[in-house]
């Protein structure tokens, strides 16, 4: 086996792998969009006023926070099929990126209204606003910014974990590597293209995120002013 | 085949998994730390190639992402002519990875700690070395463990991946007897249930112990 990187060889596998990142991005987007739902139903199942509904769903919420990403994806990817549902590796996926990260933007949205002071619920109350009106216009646009840098983490976050989706045979960048890798019995190129891709897009979009959340602290500290 | 004639027949295995899992889980730990510590530090140095080299490593380890890295770790470093087992593998790139993140609690720990103990420090004619070790790191732990603690339940997740690089734990046992039985709600289920256990009632106590011990020794007793 030739050692040392080998160009002709990188060039070649280039064009799978661009297509490969174009799959990662757009699973990492559509796991993201399924997250962002999912946890506005934990949040709901957070705040409704019923005490057991509180602590079935805070029980969920910890249970899939602490255990493995990749053995969730085995389970439901394995699962399923035994009772009847077989889907594809795709959407096993996607349910369950949306599941687990749906937990942490549930946490991340809680924070963000508790954030909002309470003394703006008050006046609310005292101004005779209805609860939802009190939401649209008053809670939710302060409490959103708040929520900016959460949740561009976690978007972040996602696009780092999409490739554990190719344990279950999703092809995204990391299966396509592997593939190449194994078809050719050269790791060093593919899995080394990978790295570079995964840096040139997550760093500027950590930078992003970080920008994102200097302009929220700078908003915030006019509003006190 | 009853749940119980599965753990009867496979839990032994199961739990052998799980011993390693704990075996990774700990190494990793101590060395995270270290190099959290070691970062952290450098992030904040005034001298501009060590903090250079600090967010290099910073951003490089948080910019990829970690099964990545755990595979460069085990199948391209070969090609450099360094061979490591796939333990060796495994715990190295977990703590390379958690450590970056691990450096970033610990600058923004040092930056939280009042401006004014750095002046008393200075005004009390402390060495660097002695403001650092006797006056600034013991403040930071009561600051820092609460993040740390969930960065720490993140790499007992994360220990999983080094199933992928054929290190033989709870979630390679899970897979093995999943391939063999294809009783996959027993094998994953249960698996999903001994982190579970792990993290809530051994990790996140242990952790929890640490972060009231942390507080007591500068004064608080409640964080």
């Amino acid at each position: 086996m030739e050692m040392g990187w080998r160009w002709d060889f990188t060039i070649e596998i280039l064009p799978q792998m661009a297509v490969a990142t174009l799959n990662t991005i757009l699973a990492a987007g559509v796991g993201y969009a399924i997250a962002l739902i999912v946890g506005l139903f934990f949040l709901l199942g957070q705040r409704t006023p019923f005490k057991i509904v509180n602590w079935i769903n805070r029980e969920i919420v910890e249970f899939i926070r602490s255990t493995p990403l990749l053995i969730q994806l085995f389970f439901v990817y394995f699962v399923l099929p035994q009772f009847g549902i077989t889907l594809s590796a795709w959407v096993c996926g996607m349910i369950t990126i949306g599941l687990h990260f749906g937990t942490y933007l549930s946490e991340v949205y809680r924070g963000a209204l508790e954030g909002v002071s309470k003394t703006q619920w008050e006046a609310c109350r005292a101004l005779n606003f209805s609860t939802i009106y009190t939401y649209r216009r008053i809670v939710l646009p302060q409490a959103f910014p708040i929520a900016i840098p959460g949740m561009g983490n976690y978007l972040v976050g996602i696009f780092k974990d999409t490739p554990l989706l190719s344990t279950i045979g999703v092809a995204e960048l990391f299966h396509a590597a592997t593939a190449v890798g194994g078809y050719n019995y050269r790791y060093l190129e593919p899995y080394t293209l990978v790295g570079i891709i995964f840096l040139t897009l997550s760093i500027p979009a950590a930078m992003w995120v970080r920008k994102l959340e200097n302009d929220v602290n700078k908003a915030q500290g006019k509003i006190k002013k | 085949m009853t749940y119980f004639e599965f753990l009867n027949e496979h839990g032994v295995t199961l739990l052998l998994g799980t011993v390693t899992t704990i075996k990774v889980l700990v190494c990793s730990m101590i060395l995270y730390v270290i190099i959290s510590m070691i970062f952290g530090l450098m992030r904040l140095s005034k001298n501009p190639a060590i903090q250079g080299i600090a967010t290099v490593y910073i951003e490089f380890f948080r910019g990829t992402s970690l099964l990545v890295q755990l595979f460069w770790a085990y199948y391209v470093l070969p090609f450099f002519g360094i061979s490591l087992e796939a333990f060796t593998a495994g715990v190295v790139a977990l703590g390379l990875n958690f450590g970056a993140y691990g450096a970033e609690i610990v600058r923004a720990g040092i930056l939280a700690v009042p401006k004014g103990q750095w002046e008393a420090a200075h005004a009390l004619n402390f060495t660097p070395a002695k403001r650092i070790k006797r006056i600034i790191i013991p403040q930071i732990f009561p600051i820092i463990l609460p993040p740390a603690a969930n960065l720490t339940v993140e790499l007992l997740k994360a220990t999983a991946l080094v199933a992928l690089v054929t290190v033989v734990d709870l979630t390679f046992e899970a897979k093995q007897i999943n391939s063999i039985t294809w009783l996959s709600a027993q094998c994953f289920g249960t698996a999903l249930l001994i982190y579970y256990i792990i993290a809530r009632f051994a990790l996140v106590p242990f952790l929890r112990w640490l972060e009231v011990l942390a507080a007591r020794k500068v004064g608080k007793e409640r964080i």
